[in-house]
């Protein structure tokens, strides 16, 4: 291919610097210099971050998927551990807690918060203190006989562990308990459903 | 698309074809409020892509030379292409290919040498503050020395009165 002739240069030769950016913006400043939304809304169609249809419909197909095969390994690990069985461990001395009192103790593990209640009726209760709504700790109102869940007004009954009201639908995480010599050893947790 | 204009619409019908120059920073694309004009990499400004044109009229607007045309049934802002059809396939555009006269003119810098020994090239247009540099070129006359054209100082000097006076007068005497 032969040289341009002078009176026909290529280009970008009749501007002063001897190369051009590709862009030349309207005020004559550098592409660095130009403000954040000419990358985002570029007017070259090869700089656009098209996304098509079909792209799309890839991504929500996608992550479609992966949730639902998440689904699979979280169902697989709630069995496994379902099917655990926690070890007996001694709780407290029955003197030591007084009649409609509440302590807050671990239970089978340590980052597993209960609830172990001397009933004003007799006997002793302890729950997982997560409220079944969304997993915040539910506070004992010996008063009322019931325990709060202070984040939406839920409520569960003392006895059972029941729900009375607000949000939650399930009743607590029941510890199943065992008293011998005068010490309370807890023996096993029980998710209820209903 | 290619549209005519008049030269002088009050005493003559001579008509003038305007196609897009295809700037170098293409005004239309830069008020474009939804992104829908875009450039391919052979620097031809394409017309307002379907899915994103809200057929604002903003780019009818702003192009100095007047070239997109709103087309109101679809929807749509239509302009030169450069036949993206044709020059995709190895064509000339149809306005070049089609002129009996050679004013329109599409090709290689060495054929339009070869063809307009007399002519050089002209590519930077003024319009008040706006300097344009574009990829259509227009051919002007070698000796001349202007650098760039200067769009506004002409049309000052020819909307000095209105061309359509006289005409009013002649038909309602």
């Amino acid at each position: 291919m032969q040289d341009h002739p002078a009176e026909f240069p290529p280009d970008n030769a009749s501007q002063a610097p001897a190369v051009l950016p590709r862009i030349r913006f309207p005020d004559g400043r550098p592409e660095a210099d130009q403000p954040g939304w000419r990358h985002a809304f570029p007017i070259d169609w090869g700089r656009d971050q098209v996304v098509s249809r079909r792209d799309f419909t890839r991504l929500m197909v996608l992550t479609g998927l992966a949730f639902t095969v998440a689904q699979f390994g979280v169902g697989l690990a709630s069995l496994r551990a379902g099917r655990a069985r926690p070890e007996p461990k001694a709780l407290a001395r029955v003197e030591e807690i007084p009649v409609g009192e509440t302590v807050r103790l671990h239970y089978p593990g340590p980052r597993d918060p209960i609830l172990l209640t001397h009933l004003s009726t007799g006997g002793f209760v302890a729950y997982g203190q997560l409220c079944t709504h969304l997993q915040c700790p539910v506070v004992p109102r010996a008063e009322l006989g019931r325990l709060e869940c202070p984040c939406h007004n839920g409520w569960f009954d003392m006895a059972e562990g029941r729900p009375m009201a607000g949000p939650p639908r399930r009743p607590l995480t029941r510890i199943r308990l065992e008293i011998r010599d005068g010490v309370i050893h807890a023996t096993g947790v029980e998710e209820r459903t209903a | 698309m290619i549209h005519l204009e008049f030269v002088d619409r009050a005493h003559s019908i001579q008509t003038v074809p305007m196609v897009c120059m295809h700037c170098d920073s293409p005004t239309c694309a830069e008020v474009c409020p939804a992104d829908a004009i875009k450039r391919t990499e052979d620097g031809v400004v394409q017309s307002a892509r379907k899915p994103r044109c809200i057929a604002c009229s903003n780019c009818v607007l702003a192009c100095p030379f007047g070239v997109p045309k709103m087309n109101s049934s679809f929807g749509l802002m239509m302009k030169c292409d450069m036949c993206y059809d044709r020059s995709q396939a190895g064509k000339k555009p149809m306005c070049a290919a089609v002129c009996p006269s050679g004013a329109l003119f599409f090709g290689t810098r060495e054929e339009v040498a070869h063809l307009r020994p007399r002519s050089r090239i002209l590519d930077r247009f003024e319009f008040g503050a706006q300097t344009i540099t574009t990829k259509v070129k227009l051919m002007v006359p070698r000796d001349s020395t202007e650098p760039q054209l200067h769009v506004t100082g002409a049309l000052e000097a020819v909307q000095e009165e209105d061309p359509f006076e006289e005409i009013a007068l002649e038909g309602f005497p």
